[in-house]
């Protein structure tokens, strides 16, 4: 809870008069060392005074008896060793909240970049903020119709979960989140969530496609923005999704309200951390990204999810794309290990003309149980989707298969897997980027297709719910005697 | 008192800490928030701080507590929720708030909660270490026997029956050192393994309700298994089902550096699942140990510690514990960030150069042994590890310490996982060294020709990858109805014996028996098919068998009235096999 953490929080021995340090040693990167500095606080903010008037912030990294490493956030740029004065403030990064901040833009630092007055509040909040107690957390059980098929049957999001886009560049994720946003909505409820939607270091394009259609679709006013480009500086990227998580929380938590966060993209956030590391001559883990980049993704991931007895709830929506497509990359992969669960996109499918390009065999939804069945979505959810993706990828193999010993050799059975995974990727994953489906129009398409198979081969599926949905084409196989 | 000179994460330098111990506990600053002193050069210490380090300066005290970072083991322990230094996360939900604020102590056991003590060692007795002093119940599922801590050894001059909290003295022994009063609970230090007289080699298996692993890679009570796996192949599902179906008698799970819903999870659905054999909450006999991955990086590299320290504590009592630590790479990348934060000399991938000693070390308090009671008392840890290598390398260091020193490897295949065959033990990568001793058990437990039967169903999925090699080249037309055969059969073992569905009522849990009887029904079917095929039948026709459907359905017949329901299956499809290619 915000007030118990503030509460938690000590105030730090207030020095009577700030003083202004200007002992600046060296200036690396995006660090300042500055000597002589007997107490800075570990992750104190900083104000920094360039010769030229100007004002940039920081924090402290790094804290020894006459030495502070502190971090800048903004560009180096202008920075003298002997000009430039450093004040260390007495307290931690906080952010001002108030429900003042929805339909605002602001820059990844918090501040507004709309032209609009800055937020006043009495209540400001600590950004790092402390972890969720997992006792408090409740499981997430709330079926998100996003009226994508291959999201709603196969990979089901649900309210309180952490689900990112893996995707690769000049694939359509930017377009498959915005549609996400658009329709993601419980069943039979027209609740609509509230959009906190920061960005780190994407280009000015890709802000503006979301920010027209967060407009077009009057989103906006249900929308909190937190814009670093890729031409505003890297270390602030650092800074931007914990502004916005901590928004979230406010809005969520004192609000109640339902909030879905696009976080995009964390290859730059990833990259940043590195950019840092590096400066400070850290020891490199994999690929130069530092060892604790794990513990940092999580304190970010895990800020989503319910708490017992509050009404609101934080869902994820990050958005990375893979150096080179490659899903073991430390980004996607140390992602992976914390999120719950991956919706990948296909370079294949792509080419292949469908859209959404999401290659269902990799993807997953480990929340997907607690979200389906009975009273959620229907009762033969789960056996449907078991059995799509043993059909789909039976198929597949057959496809491989057929390419080397042509179609002819293939059993009568293998053949109706290869027309199978066909049908899967053109009628069911495949729709338009406007078409927003039903969770039950989805089960519909399913069954048609799976209707192709003999009843023997749905091993996946409950005999009850073969009985009730299974409806063979005449001229189908026989099940059988 | 010492003063804080340098601040980085979670690693403090402390000055001016005279008589400062390696591994001593401190309080540091005014939050007093609690470290573990790491490093010792002259009077300055290096802490590694459980907790967030945010607004600590130069200059702030240093307290040092002169013990080490210790767990308090007593009745009260099942069915806690603890975090990585023994904090009741109830506690800490119930005085801070939904969010974890930092320096606040928290009691680990219930220090006013009455528990009904039966004395059963008589005053004036000789007691040691180990002997048993009298019991509680602690849940309707154990009965927690108090015994003398190691190390307290004299004539017991007093002892009674009673109600006591966990502070009042309940008995007293006369040492050699002077009088030792007695308690329901001690403290142990976590980094020490609790002593034993001896280990034995282990014979029994953990039955753990999971036909692949029960029938092909078992782990002993007592022994080790390693899990690796990428994400999404199913590590935590597993991990979990052995948490809730496995025969021991107490099981922890250490949750070290992972998902916070998963905790949630598991604190939703314990309470509501029923050990099979006593039909109690499995929550009764279940601590779990929460470190998830957001909270602070130093107290996970100790939650795997809290978790095995206190397994020995139950072991100690002569119960079968079963661990699961999940994952063991979060609990190795906390060593790794430490280690950096230190400077210390990277070894492999920036992993310390202690690693493996660390992980053997670790592994190394397992084990099926005689305790110390002076009459003869079996107690066993199972501990089976959760791996999570980058990318799914299992050539990387975490992965290849740990292969070296657990005798299960349970390889999860991402292949299997994307086309949704759980659990995704790959079957011809795994392994169990228990195997062989093992076998006694199961000839003599199950039935004399299991070992024959498991043999033969790895020979035949042996036989089917390679005749899937031939396939891929010339489709499988092309093979001989004998080998089609092969085929058929293989494929009833992985769709209807190595598949099980976690989340359906039924499958979660097979038994033993259950087990014995759908392996022996497949085979048996196989056998048969093989011979109807010798007299001219055609596999396509085999397997258009109404009964060939019902062995699919096999994993669904419930565990009351199993065997009347497998004869039953095994006449039927005795006769419909036989008939097939005589009357065609």
């Amino acid at each position: 809870m915000p007030a118990a953490k503030k509460a938690a929080k000590p105030a730090p021995p207030e020095d009577p008069v700030p003083v202004d340090y200007r002992t600046i040693d060296r200036v690396t990167g995006p660090l300042l060392f500055v000597r002589e500095v007997e107490k800075a606080a570990y992750g104190e903010m900083v104000e920094i005074a360039l010769s030229s008037g100007e004002r940039r912030q920081g924090q402290v990294l790094d804290s020894r008896r006459g030495l502070a490493i502190v971090q800048v956030f903004g560009p180096t740029m202008g920075m003298s060793v002997d000009r430039t004065s450093v004040k260390f403030l007495g307290r931690v990064a906080t952010l001002p909240v108030s429900d003042e901040m929805l339909g605002r833009v602001f820059n990844g630092l918090g501040e507004p970049r709309d032209g609009g007055p800055p937020i006043v509040s009495d209540q400001e909040l600590d950004i790092v903020g402390n972890a969720m107690n997992p006792y408090s957390r409740e499981e997430p059980s709330e079926f998100i119709q996003t009226g994508l098929s291959n999201i709603d049957v196969m990979n089901t999001l649900v309210r309180g979960q952490k689900l990112p886009i893996f995707s690769g560049a000049g694939l359509p994720h930017n377009q498959l989140a915005a549609q996400i946003v658009r329709q993601a909505r419980l069943r039979n409820s027209n609740e609509s969530f509230a959009v906190i939607f920061a960005a780190m270091g994407i280009t000015s394009e890709e802000a503006n496609f979301f920010l027209k259609e967060f407009e077009s679709t009057g989103a906006l006013e249900r929308t909190v923005v937190f814009l670093n480009l890729s031409s505003d500086p890297s270390a602030e990227r650092i800074i931007t999704p914990r502004m916005a998580l901590t928004t979230a929380e406010f809005l969520a938590y004192e609000r109640d309200m339902h909030i879905l966060v696009v976080l995009t993209d964390m290859t730059n956030y990833c990259e940043a951390l590195r950019e840092v590391a590096a400066a400070r001559e850290e020891v490199p883990g994999r690929r130069g990204y530092p060892g604790y980049m794990y513990t940092d993704l999580a304190t970010l991931y895990e800020r989503a999810g319910k708490i017992h007895g509050r009404k609101g709830s934080i869902t994820q929506l990050p958005i990375l794309t893979m150096p080179a497509d490659d899903i073991t990359h430390p980004i996607p992969d140390l992602t992976g290990y914390i999120t719950e669960g991956q919706i990948v996109a296909s370079r294949e499918l792509q080419r292949r003309g469908v859209y959404p390009p999401i290659d269902v065999l990799v993807s997953l939804s480990r929340l997907m149980n607690q979200g389906i069945g009975p009273g959620r979505t229907r009762e033969d959810h789960r056996g449907v989707a078991d059995q799509l993706f043993a059909s789909y990828a039976t198929g597949k193999d057959q496809r491989a298969l057929s390419a080397i010993v042509g179609e002819e050799a293939l059993s009568a059975v293998d053949r109706i897997y290869l027309h199978i995974a066909e049908r899967f990727e053109n009628e069911f994953v495949k729709q338009r980027p406007d078409e927003d489906r039903t969770i039950d129009r989805s089960l519909e398409i399913a069954w048609e297709i799976l209707s192709e198979l003999p009843e023997s081969e749905l091993k996946r599926i409950k005999p009850e719910f073969l009985q009730k949905y299974y409806r063979p084409k005449t001229g189908a196989p026989a099940s059988g005697p | 008192m010492g003063v804080v000179a340098r601040v980085s994460g979670p690693v403090v330098v402390a000055e001016g800490l005279a008589d400062a111990k390696m591994y001593d506990v401190v309080r540091v600053g005014d939050l007093g928030l609690v470290g573990e002193i790491i490093r010792l050069v002259g009077a300055t210490a290096t802490v590694q701080v459980y907790e967030d380090t945010t607004g600590l300066r130069p200059g702030d005290k240093v307290e040092n507590t002169g013990q080490a970072l210790s767990v308090e083991l007593g009745p009260g322990l099942l069915t806690s929720i603890y975090d990585g230094v023994q904090r009741p996360l109830e506690i800490l939900q119930a005085n801070l708030g939904d969010f974890i604020a930092r320096g606040f102590v928290a009691a680990p056991l219930n220090e006013t909660k009455g528990w009904e003590f039966t004395a059963t060692a008589a005053a004036g007795s000789e007691v040691g270490p180990g002997a048993l002093l009298g019991t509680v119940p602690e849940t309707p599922l154990i009965l927690h026997r108090i015994l003398v801590p190691p190390g307290v050894k004299g004539t017991l001059s007093a002892l009674k029956s009673g109600t006591f909290t966990i502070r009042d003295p309940i008995g007293l022994v006369q040492t050699a050192q002077g009088p030792v009063p007695l308690f329901l609970s001690h403290k142990w230090v976590v980094r020490i393994p609790r002593p034993v007289r001896e280990k034995l080699p282990p014979t029994i298996p953990l039955i753990t309700g999971q036909r692949v692993i029960d029938t092909f890679f078992p782990v002993a009570k007592g022994g080790t298994a390693a899990i690796p796996g990428p994400f999404g192949s199913g590590k935590t599902v597993t991990q979990q089902q052995l948490a809730k179906w496995s025969d021991a008698d107490v099981v922890v799970y250490v949750g070290c550096g992972e998902r916070g819903n998963e905790m949630t999870e598991v604190l939703a659905t314990f309470p509501n699942l029923q050990d099979p054999k006593s039909k109690r909450p499995l929550m009764e006999r279940t601590i779990l140990i929460a470190n998830t991955s957001n909270m602070p990086v130093a107290a996970r590299e100790a939650s795997v510690y809290t978790g095995i320290t206190i397994a020995e504590y139950y072991r100690d009592m002569g119960y079968d514990v079963a661990l699961m630590a999940d994952s063991t790479s979060r609990w190795a990348e906390a060593m790794r960030e430490i280690s950096g934060r230190l400077e210390e000399m990277p070894g492999e991938e920036g992993y310390p150069a202690y690693l493996g000693r660390r992980i053997a070390e670790f592994y190394e308090r397992s084990g099926r042994v005689v305790t110390l009671s002076p009459e003869k008392r079996l107690g066993s840890i199972t501990v089976v590890g959760a791996v999570s290598p980058p990318g799914g390398d299992f050539s990387e260091p975490v992965s290849q310490n740990t292969l070296r020193v657990t005798r299960v490897f349970w390889a999860l295949d991402a292949q299997l996982a994307s086309r949704r065959h759980f659990p995704s033990i790959n079957w011809l990568q795994s392994y169990s060294l228990y195997a062989a001793d093992l076998e006694p058990w199961y000839r003599t437990e199950i039935a004399p020709e299991w070992m024959g039967l498991r043999q033969r169903a790895v020979e035949i999925l042996q036989e089917e990858s390679e005749l899937q090699e031939i396939v891929q080249l010339v489709g499988v037309d092309a093979l001989p109805e004998r080998q089609k055969a092969v085929l058929d059969v293989s494929r009833m073992l992985r769709e209807d014996y190595l598949q099980q569905s976690a989340y359906d009522d039924v499958d979660t849990y097979t038994s033993i028996q259950k087990q014995y009887r759908m392996l022996r029904a497949i085979l048996g079917f196989g056998e048969r098919e093989q011979a109807a095929i010798a007299r001219g039948a055609t596999v396509q026709e085999i397997q258009k068998l109404p009964v060939r459907q019902k062995l699919s359905r096999m994993k669904w017949i419930p565990e009351a009235g199993l065997a009347g329901a497998f004869d039953d299956l095994e006449t039927e499809m005795e006769a419909a096999v036989a008939a097939a290619g005589r009357g065609a």
